[in-house]
């Protein structure tokens, strides 16, 4: 069962266990982030964090099996026979080389989802066989657990912990999700002006194009994947060139399960070649796309300019985490490190523009100083680390590039800023403070353990500047009063406002951005609407007994 | 052993399953009556007793609400999350699924259901419902409201409290997954009353359920009788709903029991007299195998039976020739016999009942066409019976039979079956055969009935609600709608002093 809590929030419940960090943590203190078994505190006063990563990195408990593509049911090379490393971040070296797929293997690609779709018996089963078929899949997905976190840590550099305890467990539970609302998918039966009949059908769009990113692998598949099928569409996925491995391997568990083939085809690759591909192809009904808000205006454009197919869009932000002046500060303090520095800061909804206001501005500061001093980087298979390394070579030189500007734009540098040991791409926990709002890193996403934190004096100033951003994603607001809260829900332009918590993502919670963070919704019910095509069929009704 | 078409049914060697359960189901445990009483269930292919069950009377019911009561105010059943509930309700469905010969055989011996379609659509049927609803419990949602003010609106849709669930003997299995699954995912917890005929399937689903993780209290099952056991729950004054199944006598007995009492939430599904009609476009063979289905479908004994035959007078002699036909090979026998079409009724009073109103048709002037006897010298098997030249009048074209017994009736215009179709205290169901758009959409809305099926019938589904017109009850079992029964709302409307929009 807490296994199963931790599932459904990153960190609300996370902190309502959790002793606050300022004071000594008591062994009760167990994280539900970190799932059971680790405690925090017992590396609380741990050596200096660079020491985590002199050591010998472990070795996974976990085979990779399954490094071709997948398609029509069938793991096959690359039409070209070319193959692409994909690296272990915690050293840069290579875990396995992966089939490369590119627009040859996107058409074959489609062309098994087309013939899935068109003439398959997916869409054609009854939506409990569909149902059933999705509960199989997260049984098994339960029964492999081990090995897909430890397949998801080597390939992400997240610490297995999150990985084991809260990431696959959160899979299953949207599996599930998404299994139950198949054989519940209402179309209205709606009223006509004059003698018709109209149903309202609700039918499966088709094809569907997935393209995900790297920060979590598993999880963007689950939001993908699961609604996608539940309603009877069939699916071309393209995972993440730094992320491939993960995929291919619940992917072939959704075949055991018995989904028939050519229903989920997953093509490894890269966005240029791959994806431009599939979001270009002519035989794709539907795009669904999770990344930076540039790729996700090429998606958008590349779909306009092929066939128009509906795209929904999950892209970046910079979403501001308010502190009122009422808010308990070492809560406060704590969440808001959290909400940024959670997954390695590489979360598109991280509360990477701390507001405090003015007369906890001090406290606050010094105590998210101490925070992120104390923050564990390291091995992310060690219990107890909380931070493992960047993605990438190419990630973890762009993050100390926003450090330096950050520096050189006058903020100051609370703590961290450097990388930490000699090898991998971990980056020390960073912090700013005094930075103002046209500063860069109070502008940009980092997609990085940093932490900005500015200071607000009034409601309405911090609504303003909160608002102040062409991203819109998500909010945090930390207060005790009510009126601050309901105000600031609704005054923040953003497509999630956590208040007293953040990273809530339970599979039922609907999930995306205003303004340039996206187009459409993830997850709940709301997620249905991007896999069904709507048709109304009006019928005359001769001598109605009723209209 | 079995008999041909409408001949003898035969005892000897009849398979009796073994019987694990016959106590109370109370507050997690198996328990004697606070009596010490018991009462007979007995075998209806032979009228041999089966078992004997511990009998509840007012003692034991309100041992059961208060049971139920301290699992709803203190227990975790309400206060897990909805997916938690679901996921327990998952692994109840399956350990069903594990024990569908046992179950279908138990039903069997003591409903005279055919075992066979116990394993093929009772058990099954029952799995899918408790799937269903265990995906349904995450999906309970409140509204967010659109308040004109300067107001914050939404609901809160909470678990109803302690539900009373009476259910009756001719889908044990079926009924009381109908209520109680819906009831469990919405968090209520449940006090169920089977029917004294058929007692034995839900002591076993209430030992599956406690395997499968429901905390104690959320489920007590408590065999008894309707003026005893029945009517102390649904007179209690720590019930906050009953949903009943059964005849429209009872329902409205236990609606007269709420309202005197504490003016429970009550939700009735009652009898019917569901007429399907054929039109002159259909394909006779069709319409005819469709008929027979509607009524000797489970012996005749379900609510939605399509007991009145409305045929249009161009196929009218041809249906007729027809039906006799598909009557008369309409295989009466021993339940456990996978041969068998049709078992015995579940027992005497119904035996008997069911023979009176043949009587009653026979005197009033309609012409018996086929059947009308008992099919065997023991048990209570009856022959699939057809009668013509019925009217609307008769006892046994208003009445509701709840046996193998057909009215066949002729008419010429839609305007004419429609009114006579609705021509009924009842609401039920309806069946409608035709190849025509228009007629099908015409009378689809033109019937008042709880459901209609066109070109089929008994197609009934988890996500398809269910519930009747007019007498035959309010409330809808199955489908979505099915929560509204168990669920309250709640409206919070905070003042929201300061918000960028209204």
């Amino acid at each position: 069962m807490a296994a199963r809590r931790a599932a459904s929030s990153f960190l609300s419940r996370f902190l309502l266990t959790r002793p606050s960090p300022a004071s000594p943590a008591s062994p009760a203190g167990k994280s539900a982030l970190l799932g059971a078994g680790a405690l925090l505190h017992r590396f609380s006063t741990a050596p200096a964090p660079a020491a985590a990563t002199a050591e010998e990195p472990i070795q996974p408990a976990v085979e990779v099996n399954h490094t071709q593509l997948l398609i029509n049911g069938n793991f096959v090379d690359a039409a070209s026979g070319k193959t692409f490393p994909t690296l272990d971040p915690r050293t840069g070296e290579v875990i396995a080389r992966v089939a490369e797929g590119d627009s040859e293997d996107i058409d074959r690609a489609v062309a098994a989802a087309r013939r899935a779709f068109d003439e398959g018996p997916w869409p054609r089963m009854t939506a409990y066989e569909r149902c059933r078929v999705l509960l199989r899949f997260a049984d098994l997905i339960e029964r492999h657990a081990e090995e897909i976190a430890a397949l998801e840590t080597w390939d992400n550099g997240k610490t297995l912990a999150q990985a084991a305890g809260t990431e696959v467990p959160m899979v299953a539970r949207c599996i599930r999700y998404y299994a139950g609302w198949a054989d519940k998918i209402h179309g209205l039966v709606v009223p006509a002006d004059g003698a018709h009949t109209v149903q309202v059908l609700h039918e499966p769009v088709g094809v569907a194009g997935q393209i995900i990113p790297w920060n979590f692998p598993l999880l963007m598949f689950a939001w993908k994947v699961g609604p996608a099928l539940a309603c009877g569409n069939t699916v071309v996925l393209k995972t993440a060139e730094q992320t491939p491995l993960s995929a291919l391997y619940v992917a072939n568990l959704l075949h055991e399960a018995g989904l028939p083939e050519g229903v989920l085809n997953v093509v490894s690759g890269f966005g240029p070649t791959a994806g431009a591909a599939l979001c270009s192809h002519m035989g794709v009904d539907k795009l669904a796309f999770t990344g930076s808000t540039g790729t996700g205006q090429i998606v958008l454009e590349l779909a306009a300019r092929s066939n128009l197919k509906p795209v929904t869009l999950e892209l970046g932000g910079k979403s501001p985490f308010v502190v009122m002046d009422d808010a308990d500060v070492d809560q406060a303090v704590e969440l808001a490190h959290q909400a940024v520095f959670f997954n390695q800061g590489q979360c598109c909804c991280a509360g990477s523009r701390t507001f405090v206001h003015e007369r906890v501005y001090d406290e606050f500061v010094e105590k998210s100083k101490a925070r992120a001093l104390k923050r564990v980087v390291g091995d992310p298979f060690r219990n107890g680390v909380e931070q493992g390394p960047q993605i990438d070579g190419q990630q973890f030189n762009k993050i100390l590039r926003y450090v330096q500007s950050g520096v050189d734009s006058g903020a100051t540098l609370v703590t961290g800023g450097d990388r930490v040991g000699s090898r991998g791409f971990y980056i020390q926990p960073t912090v700013f403070a005094d930075a103002k709002d046209d500063m860069k890193i109070a502008r940009e996403e980092i997609f990085g353990p940093v932490q900005t934190i500015l200071k607000f004096s009034g409601m309405e100033e911090v609504i303003r500047r909160a608002n102040a951003t062409h991203y819109g994603l998500a909010a945090g607001v930390f207060t005790r009063s009510l009126d601050a809260a309901n105000t600031l829900s609704r005054a923040l332009r953003a497509g999630t406002v956590w208040v007293n918590c953040y990273d809530v993502f339970d599979a039922t919670i609907p999930f995306g951005g205003y303004k340039m963070s996206g187009v459409g919704r993830e997850k709940g019910i709301y997620a249905l609407r991007n896999y069904l095509q709507t048709k109304a069929v009006v019928t005359p009704i001769k001598d109605p007994a009723w209209l | 052993m079995a008999s041909n078409g409408n001949g003898k049914a035969a005892p000897a060697g009849v398979v009796v399953p073994e019987i694990k359960f016959t106590k109370l189901f109370i507050n997690g445990g198996f328990v004697d009556a606070a009596s010490g009483k018991t009462f007979e269930t007995r075998d209806p292919r032979t009228g041999d007793v089966l078992a004997h069950i511990a009998e509840a009377d007012k003692a034991d019911v309100d041992l059961a609400v208060k049971s139920a009561r301290d699992a709803f105010e203190h227990g975790k059943w309400p206060r897990m999350s909805g997916y938690e509930r679901g996921r327990i309700m998952s692994k109840l469905a399956d350990l069903v699924e594990q024990h569908t010969e046992e179950l279908a055989a138990l039903d069997g011996a003591d409903a005279g259901k055919l075992v066979l379609l116990g394993k093929i659509i009772d058990i099954p049927l029952a799995t899918q419902m408790l799937r269903y609803y265990a995906g349904a419990a995450d999906k309970i949602h409140g509204e967010v409201l659109r308040v004109s003010g300067k107001y914050q609106g939404y609901t809160l849709k909470e678990p109803v409290g302690v539900v009373g669930v009476i259910i009756p003997w001719n889908f044990p299995t079926m009924m009381f997954f109908l209520k109680v699954s819906p009831a469990l995912a919405a968090g209520c917890t449940v006090v169920v009353k089977p029917a004294e005929q058929t007692p034995l399937s839900a002591l076993y689903y209430a030992h599956l359920a406690k395997l499968a993780g429901v905390p104690d209290g959320v489920i007590n099952v408590v065999p008894g009788f309707g003026p005893t056991a029945g009517a102390a729950l649904t007179s209690h004054m720590d019930v906050d709903s009953v949903a009943f199944t059964g005849s429209t006598e009872v329902g409205r007995l236990i609606m007269e029991s709420a309202a005197r009492s504490n003016l429970k939430m009550v939700s009735l599904e009652l009898g019917g007299k569901s007429p399907l009609i054929v039109f002159d476009d259909a394909d006779v063979d069709m319409a005819v195998n469709l008929s027979r289905l509607a009524i000797f479908y489970n012996k005749g004994e379900v609510c939605v039976a399509g007991s009145r035959v409305y045929v249009q007078e161009g196929i009218y002699d041809e249906f007729v020739k027809k039906a006799v036909e598909a009557a008369q090979s309409w295989k009466v026998g021993d339940p456990f016999d996978v041969t068998t079409n049709m078992g015995p009724q579940v027992d005497k009073d119904q035996f008997e009942r069911v023979l009176k109103y043949i009587e009653h048709g026979k005197s009033e002037g309609a012409t018996l066409l086929t059947g009308g006897k008992p099919a065997a010298d023991k048990g209570y098997y009856i022959e699939p019976t057809i009668f013509v030249d019925v009217t609307e009048d008769m006892k046994i074209a208003h009445e509701e039979i709840f046996g193998p017994v057909m009215s066949l009736m002729k008419f010429r215009t839609v305007d004419e079956v429609i009114e006579k179709a609705n021509c009924t205290k009842y609401g039920l169901a309806a069946g409608i055969v035709t190849k025509s758009l228009d007629i099908a959409n015409r009378v689809s809305r033109s019937v008042r009935a709880g459901t209609v099926w066109v070109n089929c019938y008994y197609a009934f589904d988890p996500d398809a609600p269910f519930g009747g017109y007019k007498m035959s009850g309010f409330g809808r079992d199955q489908g979505l709608a099915a929560m509204e029964k168990y669920l309250q709302v709640k409206s919070v409307i905070t003042a929201l002093p300061d918000s960028p929009w209204y």
